[in-house]
């Protein structure tokens, strides 16, 4: 009896050392986007396709000028709680102070600076592809901004899920590696590559996600229910969608669809940032749409 | 054909009527309101897809077609909502609808919406050509989304 105490007391310190590894968040790289003078017009670009503004402005922010004071505080409904975008301005309650290499951590590994996993819900996931003078660029960009002084609320999420550790094994499970699309591609589906999978991040939404949170790649940008709880998010694949691709392009320009109802809910704000983005790279997504697998 | 199948039949047929007549049903009782909303937002669909169609070069420019849409989408905006917007009639209150309640916790926020389509429209009456009206489709398009961004509901 002893001695089976002894085994299972065994088991557990194992156990608990192999998941302490295995969830161990990636070192700090020392050196990140070396050789590289970032480009704050560049950054502005690449913060815009990335939708930065849209989830970390205050909530009731209007006009362009106030939706670049990244307060944080929208609330984002799921099923294991409520998560709050935090404040990431240049301040002392946001980036702040932050390296580099802590930027790029957190943006394409999904760590916070104290080494703490982030949760999916900001969408590392698609930002890991993201090139390092376009995330040195970004946080060139994103210095310039105002700073706040509103503090990051607190994610409301329940047990087991508010322990952070645990997220580690679920970025050893969900976080893939690889794109979608494969190669080789031409320079344009490349470029719609980029823009899809990785800073427009549109498979956060338009995937639907297993029970654990983790995209279902077997069903890429094929629809999803809304996680507000009402309505459904669209199938982009050409299997639920009969646009053209130049009905994609006027739409990601105007907001309007082919029969001239117009975009609106979180889509209105992707649609304000698209709209200023170069009209090549309209239509580099509109190609993706129509190279990616058609979905049901 | 034996009596499994037919019986199978038989069930099959009842269900696909009973499923008819309630979904008859249901389409006679949505709200009047609703659907006249709906047949608002058809009409101001079709005249921006006149104007839409000039500015893509789908449609050859004419004078009195733009002008006409643009002056029909002013007065289509202007409508009284007093009669349309009848509380009680959002999202998940009444079949059909996508209004969302902030139309009536935010009256002002919202009549200030319809203001905006309205001058938006009026901008392109007399819009000399279709770079003039492609010009425009941005504050318009403009318009429909700023509205359905805060006030209207995801599809069902």
């Amino acid at each position: 009896m002893r001695s089976l105490i002894k085994l299972a007391a065994i088991c557990a310190a194992l156990g608990g050392a192999v998941f302490w590894w295995l969830t161990a968040p990636p070192a700090l790289l020392p050196v990140y986007g070396q050789g590289h003078d970032a480009d704050v017009t560049r950054g502005a670009q690449i913060f815009t396709a990335a939708g930065c503004a849209s989830c970390h402005s205050a909530p009731n922010a209007e006009g362009n000028d106030a939706k670049l004071v990244l307060a944080g505080g929208h609330s984002f409904a799921s099923d294991f709680g409520t998560f709050y975008a935090p404040n990431i301005s240049p301040g002392d309650q946001g980036i702040g102070g932050w390296s580099l290499p802590e930027f790029a951590r957190a943006v394409t590994k999904g760590v916070s600076p104290e080494g703490r996993h982030y949760y999916p819900a900001f969408p590392y996931t698609s930002y890991q592809h993201m090139d390092e003078t376009d995330v040195a660029d970004l946080f060139a960009y994103m210095q310039t901004l105002p700073p706040s002084d509103t503090a990051s609320q607190r994610h409301d999420v329940g047990f087991p899920f508010n322990i952070r550790r645990g997220l580690g094994l679920w970025k050893l499970v969900f976080m893939k590696p690889d794109y979608l699309l494969a190669g080789p591609l031409s320079p344009e589906l490349e470029r719609g590559r980029y823009l899809v999978e990785t800073l427009s991040h549109c498979a956060e939404c338009h995937t639907p996600r297993n029970a654990l949170g983790g995209l279902d790649r077997t069903a890429w940008l094929a629809g999803a229910p809304n996680p507000s709880g009402k309505g459904e998010i669209p199938n982009i694949t050409s299997g639920g969608l009969d646009w053209s691709e130049e009905d994609l392009i006027y739409y990601f320009e105007s907001g309007l669809t082919p029969d001239y109802d117009s975009v609106g809910g979180s889509m209105a704000a992707v649609v304000s940032n698209l709209a200023q983005l170069p009209e090549s790279d309209r239509a580099a997504i509109a190609a993706y749409l129509k190279a990616v697998p058609a979905a049901p | 054909m034996n009596f499994l199948t037919k019986a199978t039949l038989v069930i099959g047929m009842s269900t696909a009527i009973i499923a008819s007549a309630a979904l008859a049903d249901g389409h006679a009782k949505e709200n009047p309101a609703v659907a006249a909303r709906q047949h608002q937002m058809q009409m101001i669909g079709y005249s921006i897809g006149i104007l839409g169609a000039v500015a893509k070069g789908e449609m050859e420019y004419d004078a009195a077609m733009v002008s006409g849409a643009a002056s029909n989408l002013a007065t289509l905006a202007s409508m009284d909502r007093a009669t349309l917007w009848i509380e009680g009639t959002e999202q998940g209150a009444v079949d059909g609808s996508r209004a969302k309640a902030e139309i009536w916790s935010d009256p002002d926020g919202f009549a200030e919406k319809f203001s905006a389509l309205g001058d938006a429209a009026t901008a392109l009456v007399g819009a000399a050509d279709a770079a003039a009206v492609g010009a425009g489709m941005g504050s318009l398009g403009g318009a429909c989304k700023a509205c359905h961004e805060t006030y209207r509901g995801p599809k069902n």
